[in-house]
């Protein structure tokens, strides 16, 4: 466990005038959960999208280490004319999203293809003539699209369109698009948004069915504590751009500081 | 009689609507993944035209003298050229503005036409140009006094349009390509985060739409016989009307909306007046959008907040 497989260094994110994060730093470490949590606004989220390629950070590196040696993530994206976000997703990084965004319009099973093919590259020609390449991988991609639906417990609405599946069945199916893309670290923001306690517990089970059985880091954002105590073997707290905290679940929870950070202190403690 | 006048109109305004869709599938496809109205689509089409004169040209002083085989090598090769043409304009004059302001492609869409025209205006000269009719006769219907016809070069559109659409569906249905495109059309940005090189599919959906006008350009050329470098914009507009009609970004609307203006043009000019059947036309596209904002088939876009 101790191979960090994910490493954000001095990493920060101005958007204009305004920092969202400044001067991060952190590992995450193989095979573990790590939670990132914090206020509203703490920066969160702009961080998960500096990782997984949607912003490149101002400033600082993430590298992602993956079984061809070091990858940084900020090299990915600005690799001259064929550089971009897709780039990170090949090298091993999943997400999911804190407002669903599946392609609603799209077949539950399509949404799983979609997320696929991500070393052979769609060509005209081959998808027109159907080559025997082509035809090899379509059938595993459907093949391993239909796995996850079987993860996810989603088989039944396999031919319904995305949008029109219930809150709780959308969020699986993200979980199970992300993974499609076979990553080795996957990051999930606020998967527990609006799912009741019971899609809650089931949520955790997957999680930890992911790990185990998957050789996954998993990185999430979560304002649902007792699910970050109840699975995380490391926990990031951030509050205004900045990294509060870091250590194991019990560490953080007694932390003065992120104490605070969440119930507020007068003014002349914090000069203490 | 009034029945062989109006199966004469519908006839040739189905004929010129598919030639209409054909056009307007470009506008609709680039629409529907970077949301751009790409004015330089009918410059393209222009250059079909010109294209498929020269190949033309090209095979006849090669001694082909087969009409089948000239007309099927005429579209191969256009379409192919007419394909680097799309994918060199995206490539130049789009994708180094992307991420810029909104107003920024348009504004090089608009200079891409109009180096379009002046390009041939100057390379080909301002005169109409011509083709020899190479398909004549036509299948005639009725008496020798009343008769609705549809000429072997109708034929020939209808076939070719309809064979063009049904490869252009299978594509985007059942393709990995095709599947990408869709998923890039409903979100860019989720498409790349799951690993599709959005880049390449939006260069391809140029190709594709590129293509897809030069069948439309050699089509009409090979029916009118005559073109210059003009032609681009009056059928860049229609078109453009036929995917707004039919709801921009949807693929089955623009070939509607292509089939509906053809139609109304067609029967106005035949049962009303020639000179007005733009007038009528554009007068229907505003009723339409009066009553269905989003076009025939389009869908509203959904703003989340």
């Amino acid at each position: 466990m101790t191979e960090p497989v994910l490493t954000v260094e001095n990493v920060t994110m101005r958007f204009g005038g305004i920092v969202a994060n400044q001067n991060v730093n952190f590992k995450v470490d193989k095979g573990a959960i790590t939670a990132l949590i914090g206020p509203n606004g703490a920066g969160k989220t702009t961080l998960f999208n500096c990782i997984t390629g949607f912003y490149r950070a101002s400033e600082g590196r993430i590298v992602l280490s993956t079984a061809e040696g070091p990858r940084d993530i900020g090299a990915l994206l600005s690799r001259p004319i064929v550089g971009g976000s897709h780039l990170v997703t090949r090298a091993g990084i999943a997400r999911t999203f804190q407002n669903i965004r599946l392609f609603r319009e799209m077949t539950v099973v399509e949404n799983l293809l979609v997320a696929q093919h991500l070393d052979t590259e769609a060509n005209l020609l081959s998808g027109v003539f159907k080559s025997a390449v082509f035809r090899r991988a379509e059938a595993e991609a459907v093949e391993r699209a239909f796995y996850w639906l079987g993860q996810m417990n989603l088989v039944d609405d396999a031919n319904r369109l995305a949008g029109e599946l219930p809150y709780g069945r959308q969020r699986r199916l993200e979980i199970a698009r992300a993974m499609c893309t076979s990553p080795r670290l996957i990051c999930l923001d606020e998967p527990a948004a609006g799912l009741n306690p019971a899609e809650t517990i089931e949520l955790s089970e997957v999680i930890q069915r992911l790990r185990a059985d998957h050789d996954l880091t998993v990185m999430v954002i979560e304002h649902d504590m007792h699910l970050v105590m109840s699975i995380s073997d490391h926990v990031v707290v951030f509050d205004h751009g900045v990294v509060i905290a870091d250590g194991t679940p019990k560490e953080v929870a007694n932390d003065p500081a992120v104490v605070a950070a969440y119930l507020g202190v007068e003014e002349k403690e914090v000069a203490e | 009689m009034d029945f062989y006048i109006l199966a004469q109109q519908l006839v040739n305004g189905i004929t010129l609507g598919s030639i209409y869709g054909l056009i307007a599938v470009g506008y609709t496809m680039v629409y529907g993944v970077i949301r751009m109205i790409n004015f330089a689509h009918g410059d393209v089409y222009m250059v079909s035209a010109y294209v498929a004169a020269i190949t033309l040209a090209v095979l006849h002083s090669f001694g082909v003298d087969s009409v089948p085989f000239a007309i099927i090598s005429v579209l191969v090769v256009t379409c192919f050229i007419t394909g680097v043409y799309g994918w060199t304009i995206e490539r130049v004059a789009y994708r180094p503005l992307r991420g810029s302001t909104k107003l920024a492609p348009l504004i090089s869409a608009i200079g891409i036409s109009l180096m379009l025209q002046s390009y041939v205006q100057v390379a080909q000269g301002a005169r109409d140009q011509g083709v020899p009719v190479l398909v004549s006769g036509a299948l005639r219907l009725g008496t020798d006094k009343d008769f609705a016809q549809i000429t072997y070069m109708q034929l020939v559109i209808l076939v070719a349009s309809f064979v063009a659409m049904a490869i252009l569906t299978y594509l985007i249905s059942y393709t990995t390509l095709g599947r990408q495109c869709r998923a890039t059309q409903q979100n860019r940005h989720i498409s790349a985060v799951l690993g599709v090189n959005t880049d390449r599919i939006i260069s391809s959906v140029f190709v594709i739409g590129a293509a897809t006008a030069a069948v439309g350009g050699v089509l009409v050329t090979f029916n009118y016989g005559s073109f210059n470098f003009f032609i681009g914009f009056v059928m860049g507009i229609k078109a453009f009307t036929a995917a707004v009609l039919g709801g921009i970004g949807s693929l089955p609307g623009a070939i509607l909306g292509g089939l509906v203006l053809g139609l109304t043009e067609a029967l106005f000019a035949g049962y009303v007046s020639t000179d007005y059947k733009d007038v009528f036309a554009f007068a229907l596209l505003i009723v339409i959008l009066f009553f269905r904002p989003y076009g025939l088939l389009g869908r509203p876009e959904i703003q989340k907040v």
